[in-house]
């Protein structure tokens, strides 16, 4: 009997797998059960490697382990990483029966679903591999081809999903919104106690080609005025010097003028 | 290859994921267990469609990918929105759909 | 077993057309009168005599008709409208104007009419008497159904209407607790009687497929003698509670709580003869069995005697008197039992009857209108010269009862006692025993009344009825004399195409038998003279060791039989039952509902909120279809 390269992988990798599975049923710590899940999920992208499901197999790393298991561990930070879960089951009997259905389960997946599937024929994907010239081609003909409906609907599905997950996240008000009143009424008690301008900040300002944000207003002294700018734009330097550019403006001016000036005394 | 012992894996993994729902009380850890579950479904789709030589049960594992992507993002910003109000993940906290 | 002719009514015309309004005028008088309250207080007893009299006046007219026309045209059917219509049985109400049922009515409504006019007076003090009079116009509709009716359901209609009617005058002065207690006694013992009735009828009805009395008649002779003998026997109880017969007689004593002109017409003219007018009906039924018309003669002559014992240790006049009348519908139940042989002695019997009885229980009255109610007969003595009009009168029904020659109870009496001999010795005697006691208690109630020594109490004035009460009592006393004497040639031959009995040589002259019964009632007569009229009457009762006045001062503890026979296994019954519901069916029914009050509060430990028990009920559910789904597979 031919031993298959499948065959081997697939000895080595499932022991592993019901151990990573096994590890998440039994470990304490939440941080660990999120580990052997994420180990699971790796050797689950070996075996459809060794399926012949090679797109599969890098979606499986990328989207499920790389992604969401991450993002349970960033949860799992968020939420609470050190409290261990305790060993004392609230309910009464509940691991007992929870073993049985579960083995219940099994037995009836393995016997009722597994007998009646198992047997068949065994094509290989080679194939349905070639048919388009290599695994990733053969399944983008089938998903926008026949299930392209399915795409779609997929598509609004993830959409959904990020607008929720946008909406859940907002934090929810602790003091109640200022209303514009308020602020300027706020305005007016800062200015009375240290004279802090209740109006409007200024402007940018416009030199030459220049009217962006990082562009400062100036005084009417010929200062740059700090009020017009960020201060965040500031402290990062990328505010335009004006005074700098206006410098040729400036001098050419004043040349000008000392021309003129000299033309008047004559 | 026969598509058996992948049947028998997955059959197992769906089993370990069951349990662990049922008897995990950290609400992440369930989560992560009904995760096991869709793979050991998406197990079973490869499997076969290998042995049956078309790459529909590969289509279809791809869109539980997706699916279940989806899912854990709304699953967990709810744990993490009942987690900002209870300062706690224990599923045995929401007790009150009772009689 | 004798062949009847067939009572083959003709059809109604001219005068039968409003046959019945004799029913309908009093009734729509009694509804008047309840109805529009107490505007009519003060004259509404006028209605109500009036209405009567109205009646009588038809009956009358009926009874010239009949006289005139040829005997097979004397029973007139009319037919009033359809009752009932099931399947194939069709009920119909309709009138049955024979000779039999003429007379019956004449007595109710000519005696009625004159116990009217003497209620008019006797209860002109009473504030409720519009009420009175109605429920006697309502006993007046209820008795001419009943008579009148062509079918046994239309009789019963109008026995439970005299049972009504009845019931309502007994416990007029509903103030008493003894009129009240008397009057529901009255109701419950007739009810057994009703039982009886109802029974036969639907048998009747289930034999015959109708209960109409010429269908009985010409089928009864299609009976099997069980059958015969059954129905003979319901409608002997029927009878009898109707009748006070044994052994349902012990409501007739506490009847007499009601008023007197009640009492002389319910319970002595008409309502108690009505089992004597069923059985004398039934006649083509009886006829079928010897087993049931022997019962009827064992009845009666039991119920003769019975009576008669009571009437001679009584000293409530009125209650005499209800032991007399008990013990002379025993005697007309005797001659009906005899068969053809006594059915028209039995009738005649029943008239002379109602004529005598209501006279002197009118006579009471006014004995007691006299003496302030006082029903006490050591109260009263020589009352003869105070109350002259009374005294003779009561003198004319006395004679009548006791059967001196001439008066009208000798006629019918030794009529019934010579049937009697003839059908068997030993009922002759008791007849004639009973004849001897009759007048040996009558004898005492009158010398105790009306002679003697004054007894009466202090402040009694005795004085004379007025009119209104005392010409009814001499028209009733003048009945009491010639009524006999009237009807003895005639009725027979009137009554016989109408109930089949047999015509009997009648003499004036007394055969040995006659003789006999006036020798015994001269030997009643003098001891009762000797024991009452001789040595004076004591004021308190004496105290007797006297067996037989014990049990006759005791009603012959009749009350006492009932109570035991049926009262106190009805009350066993009834605390048994109760028990039974509170122990079994009560912690049956309590029981089912605690039990699912625990079911539901173990089921609802399934939900205890907890995620995880539901993903564990999920998962099972889940391994159950599976299983479910695999095994109907492999089946």
């Amino acid at each position: 009997m031919n031993v298959t390269g499948a065959e081997v992988t697939f000895w080595i990798v499932a022991p592993l797998m019901v151990l990573g599975a096994l590890g998440l049923l039994f470990f304490r710590k939440a941080v660990y059960a999120a580990l052997s899940m994420a180990f699971v999920m790796v050797n689950l992208a070996v075996l459809y490697a060794s399926l012949n499901a090679m797109f599969l197999t890098f979606v499986q790393i990328i989207v499920y382990t790389g992604a969401i298991m991450m993002v349970f561990l960033f949860v799992l930070m968020l939420v609470g990483v050190d409290t261990p879960d305790s060993i004392v089951e609230t309910l009464r009997g509940q691991r007992w029966f929870a073993a049985l259905a579960g083995l219940g389960l099994l037995g009836l997946i393995v016997f009722g679903i597994g007998g009646a599937l198992a047997g068949g024929p065994q094509v290989g994907l080679d194939d349905a591999n070639a048919a388009r010239g290599g695994n990733v081609e053969s399944l983008a003909a089938l998903i926008f081809g026949r299930y392209v409906f399915i795409f779609e609907l997929t598509s609004a599905l993830l959409i959904t999903a990020a607008v929720g997950a946008m909406v859940l996240g907002q934090h929810a008000r602790v003091r109640p919104k200022p209303t514009q009143r308020e602020l300027a009424r706020q305005r007016m008690v800062d200015y009375a106690a240290s004279g802090a301008h209740p109006g409007t900040l200024p402007n940018s300002g416009v030199i030459a080609r220049h009217n962006s944000i990082a562009t400062p207003a100036l005084l009417p002294d010929g200062t740059v005025s700090e009020a017009s700018v960020s201060p965040a734009l500031t402290s990062r330097g990328v505010i335009l010097d004006s005074p700098a550019l206006s410098r040729a403006t400036a001098e050419a001016f004043a040349a000008i003028e000392g021309v003129k000036a000299e033309e008047d005394e004559e | 290859m026969s598509p058996d012992n992948y049947v028998y894996l997955a059959a197992i993994l769906f089993t370990i994921g069951t349990i662990g729902v049922m008897t995990r009380r950290n609400a992440l850890v369930a989560f992560m267990s009904v995760e096991l579950m869709l793979n050991a479904a998406n197990l079973v789709m490869v499997a076969f469609a290998l042995a049956r030589g078309n790459l529909d049960g590969q289509v279809a594992t791809f869109f539980v990918m997706v699916v279940a992507a989806a899912e854990v993002v709304v699953g967990l910003s709810i744990i993490i929105t009942i987690y900002r109000t209870r300062r706690s993940t224990s599923v045995d906290a929401a007790s009150l759909l009772k009689l | 077993m004798i062949t009847l002719e067939t009572l083959a009514p003709v059809a109604a015309t001219g005068m039968f057309d409003v046959a019945w309004l004799m029913i309908a005028v009093p009734a729509v008088s009694a509804a008047i009168l309840l109805l529009f309250g107490s505007i009519l207080d003060r004259v509404g007893h006028w209605l109500a005599v009036a209405a009567v009299l109205f009646s009588f006046s038809i009956a009358v007219c009926l009874f010239a008709h009949q006289l005139l026309v040829a005997p097979e045209a004397r029973a007139v059917g009319v037919v009033l409208f359809d009752w009932i219509t099931i399947g194939s049985w069709k009920i119909t109400v309709g009138l049955l104007v024979d000779q039999l049922s003429i007379l019956f009515a004449l007595l109710i409504t000519g005696v009625g009419s004159l116990i009217h006019i003497y209620s008019v007076g006797y209860m002109a003090h009473d504030e409720r008497k519009r009420r009175f009079f109605a429920y006697l116009n309502l006993f007046i509709a209820a008795m001419l159904i009943l008579v009148l009716a062509d079918n046994y359901l239309v009789l019963f209609v109008g026995w439970e209407g005299v049972g009504l009617a009845s019931y309502l005058l007994i416990g007029f002065w509903q103030h008493k607790p003894s009129a009240a207690a008397a009057a529901t006694k009255a109701f419950v013992m007739n009810r057994v009687g009703d039982l009886g009735m109802t029974m036969a009828v639907m048998s009747m009805l289930a034999l015959f497929g109708s209960s109409a009395f010429v269908d009985v008649n010409a089928r009864a002779g299609q009976l099997s003698p069980f059958w015969a003998t059954t129905i003979g026997l319901l409608l002997l109880l029927a009878a009898c509670g109707k009748s006070a017969q044994v052994p349902l007689q012990a409501w007739l004593l506490d009847a007499m709580e009601g008023p007197t002109p009640v009492s002389a017409l319910i319970h002595a003219a008409t309502m108690v003869t009505a089992g004597v007018y069923l059985v004398v009906r039934s006649h083509a039924i009886f006829e079928m069995s010897t087993a049931a018309t022997t019962a009827v003669v064992i009845v009666g002559t039991v119920t003769l005697l019975v009576g008669a014992w009571i009437g001679t240790s009584k000293d409530d006049i009125k209650k005499v008197l209800a032991g007399s009348t008990m013990s002379q519908i025993g005697y007309m139940m005797l001659a009906a039992g005899i068969g053809p042989a006594g059915y028209a002695f039995a009738i005649f019997h029943l008239l002379t009857h109602g004529f005598f009885k209501a006279n002197m229980f009118l006579g009471a009255g006014s004995v007691m209108h006299a003496m302030d109610d006082d029903v006490d007969m050591r109260h009263y003595g020589a009352l003869a010269r105070v109350l002259p009009i009374t005294s003779i009168t009561f003198g004319m029904g006395y004679l009548a009862i006791i059967g001196f020659p001439g008066w009208a109870g000798y006629f019918s009496k030794d009529a019934i006692i010579e049937a009697a001999f003839e059908h068997s010795t030993l009922v002759g005697v008791a007849a004639l025993v009973g004849a001897g006691v009759t007048a040996f208690y009558m004898t005492r109630l009158m010398l105790m009344t009306f002679f003697g020594e004054k007894r009466w109490r202090e402040g009694v004035h005795p004085h004379e009825a007025p009119k209104l009460m005392t010409v009814p009592l001499i028209i009733l006393a003048a009945l009491s004399v010639i009524a006999g004497f009237a009807m003895n040639f005639w009725i027979q031959d009137w009554l016989e195409p109408a109930v089949g009995n047999h015509v009997v040589e009648g003499s004036l002259v007394p055969g040995p038998i006659g003789w006999a019964t006036l020798a015994i009632v001269a030997l009643g007569v003098g001891l009762s003279w000797w024991m009452f009229g001789t040595k004076p009457v004591p004021e308190i009762a004496p105290v007797s060791s006297n067996p037989f006045t014990v049990a006759g001062r005791n009603d012959l503890f009749g009350d006492a039989v009932n109570d035991t026979l049926v009262v106190q296994p009805t009350m066993v019954l009834a605390r048994g039952l109760v028990a039974n519901d509170e122990a079994i069916i009560d912690i049956g029914a309590d029981g089912l509902g605690a039990m699912f009050a625990g079911l539901s509060t173990q089921t609802r430990r399934l939900q205890t909120g907890q995620v995880r028990t539901y993903a564990l009920t999920m998962t099972v559910g889940a391994l159950l279809v599976g299983l479910v789904f695999i095994l109907s597979q492999l089946g």
